[in-house]
């Protein structure tokens, strides 16, 4: 047995074009297989540890899908948003132990700018109990003070003290600026592998302040700007938010405060339960995540033909190989066992690269497909699909393989030694 | 007919192994590979032990057919037909290519060697699939008896080079050491000197004949080429033994 399989990897070896081309099929439909499966239990990690201890998160009356992507995975944009009024009614509802509001709409150089109050440093919660600290400087308390996320401060290379301009709007070259009224990094949050990490945090004063001057959506024209230096916390007046986030005192509470607030009639509002809300996405997903499946098992099917034609071609080539072996006493089970090897090691190869590769990718995208989309990707161990993919692969390579065995047998049957 | 023995030319030879056994023995041996038209029906071909046999014949007088027979790869449609006693006929085809890795050292025309080994890998294979031949060396190690033959060949300059990058002489070198390791104790080689120029052959034939008296093994050498009749004890035509004629 160790001899042949000596041999057919050394066979393969010297048949080191095709067999590489080979290999790289079978690996590349591995990795589109396994990537796929990956990258959704990826998000799906990733996505529900981003948020924890939240029971309810409320925005303006809209999709509840949308206000989830909003409001906490800075995707897409708040269609409308709460008044300030309705936020306090809330907050200090008897059900509702603390909230977190937040007030978005700016950016600094592609990343969000998230105004949001003490609460956030204070009750912000991922991977379950994961609080946001610090790594240097402290919270934000003055107007135009400024946290920002630990992938901005490494990719702008900020830090405390660092002076920042905000622009309206969320384009990366925006048309307007808030030139005229700076804000000062004065904290930098530690890494925590969700959207906090790219985003800067103002206080909801500092967004009032920034837009005191505006009038319906314009900036001030030139000559009515109001210096920064002449905005007193006093003077300003918050008027609204764009979404906030409860924690209630029970569960129970969570579900007649959602109802509460849905028939809230002082103003349209809608209340999702987080967890609830993603289960909706990975429903809609689902559809994504079959189709894609279904193109990488196309291309594995691809990958073990290409095998498949390169072990029977070889086979007339290969005759004269085998009347030797014959010649040296293997048998003709020997030669069939010899051939379905060389398909094994092949797609057992091709599922290893296919596998490593997948989870190398995996690793080094993490972080780039965090910052640019927003998706948070955890790095999640084999899972039984995976498995069911793998074993599937390596035997339906040997499978595969029987075929040219099995032509390998009979032509040395009828070749015996004679194969000349 | 013929200015040949046919049945049971026993050669006396002195370098016969100590048991009486002949080497080949056929008797009533029928085979065909479609039913009404037999190849070959030979009524007895006795081969003694040590004996070195020139077999000859045109082509499709069944020279090949006969060593398929006796390498055990062909399985006779009637009679028998056995090698050093035992009855191929009666074995399985497992024991018959068993029989055939352990006692038979087969050389080729030409393309005798396994293209993806290395000169010591072709050389050595024999005794990495055969236990037996493994243990009929005569060095400590595999290595130093694939070594020993290699030297005494005149092969030992290129035994870690790739098989392709060889000439054809070196070539069929290889295959006499491959055939010969683990001394097995019938060589059976095919028109192994069509291949090689007039010159070679001769050298070819004399390496071949020396080694298998070292190893006291029987050598059948088929050839269509009757000048190398002289260097055999033992002449075997084809057209006397068969009894189908075509």
């Amino acid at each position: 047995m160790r001899v042949l399989l000596r041999l057919a990897v050394l066979s393969l070896k010297s048949r080191m074009v095709t067999t590489g081309l080979t290999l790289f099929s079978i690996a590349l439909s591995v990795l589109l297989l396994v990537g796929v499966d990956r990258i959704r239990q990826g998000a799906q990690e990733g996505f529900s540890s981003t948020l924890s201890q939240t029971d309810l998160i409320v925005g303006a009356r809209g999709g509840s899908l949308p206000l989830l992507l909003y409001s906490i995975f800075h995707i897409g944009t708040a269609s409308n948003n709460i008044s300030y009024s309705s936020y306090e009614h809330f907050r200090d509802h008897p059900a509702v132990l603390w909230t977190i509001p937040f007030s978005l709409g700016d950016s600094h150089r592609g990343f969000r700018v998230v105004a949001t109050d003490d609460n956030f440093y204070e009750h912000y919660r991922y991977h379950k109990d994961h609080g946001v600290t610090f790594t240097g400087g402290a919270r934000p308390e003055g107007i135009f003070d400024a946290a920002i996320g630990s992938e901005v401060a490494e990719r702008l290379h900020y830090h405390v003290g660092s002076k920042i301009i905000l622009s309206h709007g969320l384009e990366n070259i925006s048309l307007f600026k808030h030139a005229n009224k700076p804000f000062t990094v004065v904290g930098i949050l530690a890494h925590t592998a969700t959207p906090v990490d790219s985003a800067i945090y103002i206080t909801l004063y500092g967004d009032e302040a920034m837009h005191i001057d505006w009038k319906d959506g314009t900036p001030p024209a030139p000559g009515e700007e109001i210096p920064a230096s002449k905005i007193r916390k006093e003077d300003l007046h918050i008027e609204d938010v764009s979404a906030f986030l409860i924690r209630t005192r029970s569960r129970v509470d969570t579900l007649l405060l959602q109802r509460e607030i849905n028939t809230y009639r002082e103003e349209p509002l809608t209340a999702i339960i987080p967890a609830l809300t993603l289960q909706e996405l990975w429903s809609m997903l689902g559809y994504a995540d079959v189709a894609l499946s279904l193109v990488s098992g196309a291309v594995l099917v691809v990958g073990l033909l290409a095998m498949l034609i390169a072990l029977y071609t070889a086979l007339n080539e290969r005759r004269k190989e085998v009347a030797v072996l014959r010649a040296v006493g293997l048998h003709v089970r020997q030669i069939f066992i010899l051939f379905v090897m060389e398909s094994t090691l092949i797609s057992a190869a091709g599922a290893a690269l296919g596998l490593a590769t997948a989870y190398g990718l995996l690793w080094l995208l993490r972080s780039p497909v965090e910052v640019h989309y927003g998706i948070p990707l955890e790095m999640v161990g084999i899972s039984s699909r995976v498995f069911v993919y793998i074993t599937v692969v390596v035997v339906a390579g040997s499978l595969l393989g029987c075929i040219p065995a099995t032509r390998a047998y009979r032509n040395g049957l009828i070749d015996g030694l004679n194969a000349q | 007919m013929g200015m040949f023995p046919t049945i049971s030319t026993a050669t006396p030879s002195s370098l016969t192994r100590s048991n009486n056994l002949p080497a080949i023995h056929l008797q009533n041996v029928l085979f065909a590979y479609e039913r009404k038209t037999p190849l070959l029906w030979i009524e007895e071909l006795l081969i003694d032990d040590g004996t070195r046999v020139f077999l000859h014949g045109p082509s499709g007088s069944g020279k090949t057919t006969l060593l398929g027979l006796i390498a055990g790869v062909l399985r006779a449609d009637k009679g028998s037909v056995k090698v050093f006693g035992k009855d191929l006929s009666r074995l399985s085809a497992t024991a018959q290519d068993r029989h055939r890795g352990a006692e038979i050292g087969y050389i080729f025309q030409s393309f005798n060697l396994i293209p993806y080994l290395s000169v010591r890998d072709n050389i050595a294979l024999p005794c990495q699939v055969h236990a037996r031949r493994m243990k009929r060396i005569t060095a400590s190690t595999l290595d130093a008896e694939v070594a020993r033959i290699a030297e005494r060949l005149d092969l030992n300059g290129c035994l870690h080079r790739p098989v392709t990058k060889l000439s054809r002489g070196q070539q069929q070198r290889v295959a006499i050491a491959r055939a010969v390791i683990g001394a097995p104790r019938l060589m059976i080689a095919d028109e192994p000197t069509s291949s090689l120029d007039r010159n070679r052959q001769e050298g070819f034939l004399r390496l071949l004949i020396e080694v298998c008296n070292e190893a006291r093994a029987t050598l059948i050498f088929v050839s269509h080429d009757d000048a190398m009749m002289s260097c055999f004890e033992r002449h075997i035509s084809m057209a006397e033994i068969n009894r189908v004629h075509s």
